[in-house]
């Protein structure tokens, strides 16, 4: 485990920043609670067998006794490092992506389940959508109860969502939380 | 008594005309009955036909009133009036069919019915009949006399019957226990051995065995020991529903027979499925509504959980609404709640949960927490950890540090003294789950879990040193297992009493059995009925047990323990009924004081059950400490069981 170094940071706050904008302030500088301390401490990020994870101090602090081989998780993972060297933000950040999320989208209760597939979100299946999404931005998908059930990248803004078709693509799918059953190996 | 009776028998006397009437249809009905009454109707019949026509009038008027009565009590004063023909000669007694006719002249029948047949014509029947003296009608007289001889050969028969019957009950008993409770012959045996097992037979056998065994004086087999109708039964049960010799014999070990078979039984079938809302995310009361909507059917589990569901069925596959995949709640047998309820974590506490997946006790302790704090999840088999760590991002768990290690390993990474609590669901036989896994059933042996129980302790002894005696709230370690063997559970609990400065408390559970005390020929500490044990046919939930010790102190002592930790029963029972903060402090606190005391003076124990913490010069007073404890020791178990005998008593008085 070790901290990220220049690099590695830069890309993942860049990754992050697509989905929450300016709230990155937030998750970075948010008082943690965990730890057996009674003091707030603060979050970081570690690095470790490719995975980030976002991990409050006095955790990160304790855990320095547990070998590499034998570390498994610490707090939340965020994402992974692919063998090619680029940066996926993985499902199991999707507690700290929607809490922050500047562009939300909310999906009618029929296509709920095409998402949870993994299916791209369609125009038939918006129900609501925020403002000023612009193409390529990070967009986090609720149910209509407000329930998170992942994320993806905008493929159109939300003036074009209007004018298309209801089988266009809005949303490209990156992750939701089907892939807690269909994809337990990868995570 | 007579003045009733023929009050009574008002009705009744004025029955026998109509009777007349009714006398072919009753009597073809009565004949399949019984012939003594059928003629003893005909007496009637007879005797009516005596009667004055005036008589007759009111008995018709009468009757008509009441049939049915009238039959009822026709049939049985028949009866009796046949058995009184043959017993007593000229009296009446009880309901005689000469109560029909002598309403007027009870009083006068017992003696003197002879003599004024000729001037009441309400007579008894009965003495008319026995006594061919009286004629009233020569017609009748020689009925009477082919009549009498008829109905005596009757009524013989009709004892003999009797008694053949009540000799056939006897013999059927008898019979009946001999062809099924006569255990199979080796021949019969070898028969059965060599086709596929007679399902049937085999059950019919337990069903048999089962009951002699339940009052074995009275209706043993003949020729048949004890041990022989337990060894059939044994291996009956064994081929009827597939378990292996050892754990049959294991599991009688542990029941009566009776309940042996309602526990097989429950095995078959599965516990129901119960899920556990992620208070982290939602309440229960949310979460039932949205899965109600969903076309889940369900309710609270029981009262004594705020977070469980049991569901009884489901539209949707419950482990894959979206609800579940959002974390809002975990499918976990009801019996996984315990252990976790006994741990009752606190907020910013550190914890180890030394065998972790998949996660469902980890996750509901983070929950307890409220994700403050820190818990350590360790799980030793890598493919095993995928589950826990999805499960641990699914629920929302954040205050999770996941590690790959040898239990037995723990206290050299972590440290020793460092945790406030462990939870140790240790790996065993899980011979209490049968009905979630069959092959239990038949894979395993005494040595499988001779090498489990070691395990165990070797687990729990790490478990124990990982834990702060010190810690301001905690100091607590609880044992569970999904096992009902006595060598993985007392025993494993009594080894660490002798082995380290530990003591039981009260789980908190206030439902399920005691542990037990005893068992066989192991003798435990007399503590370990703190304990709880749980059954699939009892509670309805998976066999289960679950023990919470708590460290009395940091150092590893090896023989004192003993020692201390039964000085300290009397002591610590007390508070450790309370709120274990509270007590905590409180024992604290005397505990700090004489520790500068003692370790000041380098002084033996002056008091039972004060434990010494001087870390100087320790073995002469160590040794001091160990003869007179021993005696001490052996005092106080004495002692313990003397009072429990005494309330015993008091108790056996009380209730007579």
């Amino acid at each position: 485990m070790r901290p990220l170094d220049e690099n590695e940071t830069t890309v993942v706050f860049e990754k992050i920043f697509k989905f929450v904008g300016n709230n990155l302030k937030n998750i970075v500088e948010n008082p943690s609670h965990e730890g057996p301390e009674p003091e707030a401490g603060r979050y970081c990020f570690r690095l470790q067998r490719n995975r980030v994870f976002y991990v409050s101090e006095s955790l990160v602090k304790r855990a320095t006794n547990i070998s590499r081989k034998n570390l498994v998780s610490l707090g939340t993972c965020i994402g992974k490092y692919t063998h090619a060297g680029s940066f996926h933000l993985t499902i199991m950040s999707l507690n700290l992506l929607a809490a922050n999320a500047k562009h939300k989208v909310w999906l009618k209760p029929t296509s709920e389940m095409s998402f949870l597939y993994g299916n791209h979100v369609l125009k038939g299946g918006l129900g609501r959508i925020t403002d000023s999404i612009v193409p390529g931005d990070g967009v986090v998908v609720f149910s209509m109860s407000d329930v998170p059930l992942g994320f993806g990248i905008a493929a159109k803004s939300t003036q074009d969502c209007r004018k298309l078709d209801p089988n266009g693509i809005v949303v490209l799918h990156q992750a939701d939380i089907g892939e807690y059953l269909r994809d337990e190996d990868e995570l | 008594m007579v003045l009733t009776r023929s009050k009574k028998r008002v009705a009744k006397s004025q029955t026998p005309p109509l009777k007349r009437a009714e006398k072919p249809q009753a009597l073809a009905l009565k004949r399949k009955a019984e012939k003594p009454q059928a003629l003893a109707l005909k007496k009637g019949g007879a005797k009516s036909q005596k009667t004055p026509p005036l008589k007759k009038q009111k008995k018709e008027v009468v009757v008509e009133e009441d049939p049915s009565e009238d039959d009822d009590e026709e049939v049985s004063d028949d009866a009796a009036a046949s058995t009184d023909v043959e017993s007593d000669d000229g009296e009446e007694e009880g309901l005689g069919s000469s109560g029909f006719f002598s309403d007027d002249d009870g009083e006068e029948n017992d003696d003197d019915g002879e003599e004024l047949l000729g001037d009441d014509f309400l007579e008894g029947s009965g003495d008319e009949e026995e006594h061919s003296d009286s004629g009233s009608g020569s017609d009748s007289d020689s009925d009477e006399g082919d009549i009498e001889k008829e109905s005596k050969l009757i009524d013989e028969e009709e004892a003999k019957e009797e008694e053949d019957a009540k000799a056939e009950l006897l013999d059927f008993n008898k019979e009946a226990g001999d062809d099924a409770f006569r255990l199979p012959t080796e021949e019969e045996l070898e028969e059965e051995a060599r086709g596929p097992p007679d399902l049937p037979l085999l059950q019919s056998r337990i069903k048999e065995i089962v009951r002699a065994l339940s009052n074995f004086s009275v209706l043993r087999p003949n020729g048949a020991s004890r041990k022989d109708c337990v060894e059939q039964l044994k291996s009956d049960i064994a081929s009827y529903y597939g378990y292996n010799s050892f754990l049959i014999g294991a599991l009688f070990e542990l029941f009566p027979p009776v309940e042996l078979m309602e526990l097989v039984e429950a095995f078959e079938k599965q516990r129901p499925t119960s899920i556990r809302t992620n208070t982290l995310k939602t309440r229960r009361r949310d979460l039932a509504d949205v899965l109600l909507n969903r076309g889940v059917n369900l309710d609270p589990l029981s009262k004594w959980s705020k977070v469980g569901l049991v569901v009884y069925d489901s539209q949707v596959p419950i482990g894959a609404t979206p609800e579940y995949l959002s974390g809002f709640y975990m499918l976990q047998g009801a019996s996984s709640f315990l252990p976790v309820m006994a741990l009752a974590p606190q907020e910013n506490e550190r914890i180890v949960d030394v065998a972790a997946a998949p996660g469902g006790k980890t996750t509901y302790v983070a929950a307890l927490m409220k994700n403050t704090g820190l818990i350590f999840a360790n799980e030793m088999k890598v493919p095993r950890l995928k589950s826990l760590t999805a499960n641990l991002h699914r629920m929302g768990v954040t205050n999770t540090i996941v590690c790959n290690y040898d239990g037995r390993e723990l206290p050299k990474v972590l440290g020793e003294k460092s945790v406030d609590r462990v939870l140790l669901d240790a790996p065993c036989s899980g011979t209490g789950v049968i009905s979630k896994d069959e092959s239990v059933k038949v894979s395993k042996s005494l040595e499988e879990i001779k090498k489990f129980a070691h395990l165990q302790k070797q687990l729990l002894l790490a478990a124990i040193d990982m834990v702060d005696a010190t810690s301001k709230t905690g100091g607590f370690i609880v044992y569970s297992t999904c096992s009902l063997m006595v060598a993985e559970n007392e025993a494993v609990i009594d080894y660490a009493l002798k082995k380290r400065s530990v003591q039981l408390v009260k789980t908190g559970l206030d439902f399920g059995q005691d542990g037990f005390v005893r068992f066989r020929e192991h003798r435990f500490h007399p503590s370990l009925n703190k304990t709880k044990r749980f059954y699939p046919h009892v509670h309805n939930m998976d066999g289960f047990f679950v023990a919470k010790l708590k460290k009395m102190s940091n150092m590893k002592q090896a023989s004192e323990d003993d020692d201390e930790a039964l000085g300290t029963v009397d002591e610590a029972d007390v508070p450790s009924d309370d709120d274990e903060a509270e007590a905590m402090e409180e024992m604290e606190k005397p505990k700090k004081t004489k520790e500068s005391k003692e370790g000041l003076a380098k002084s033996k124990e002056s008091k039972k059950g004060k434990k010494s913490k001087s870390k100087k010069g320790e073995d002469p007073p160590k040794i001091k400490k160990q003869r007179k404890n021993r005696t001490e020791m052996r005092m106080e178990i004495s002692q313990a069981r003397e009072e429990k005998r005494k309330a015993m008593r008091e108790k056996s008085k009380e209730k007579q």
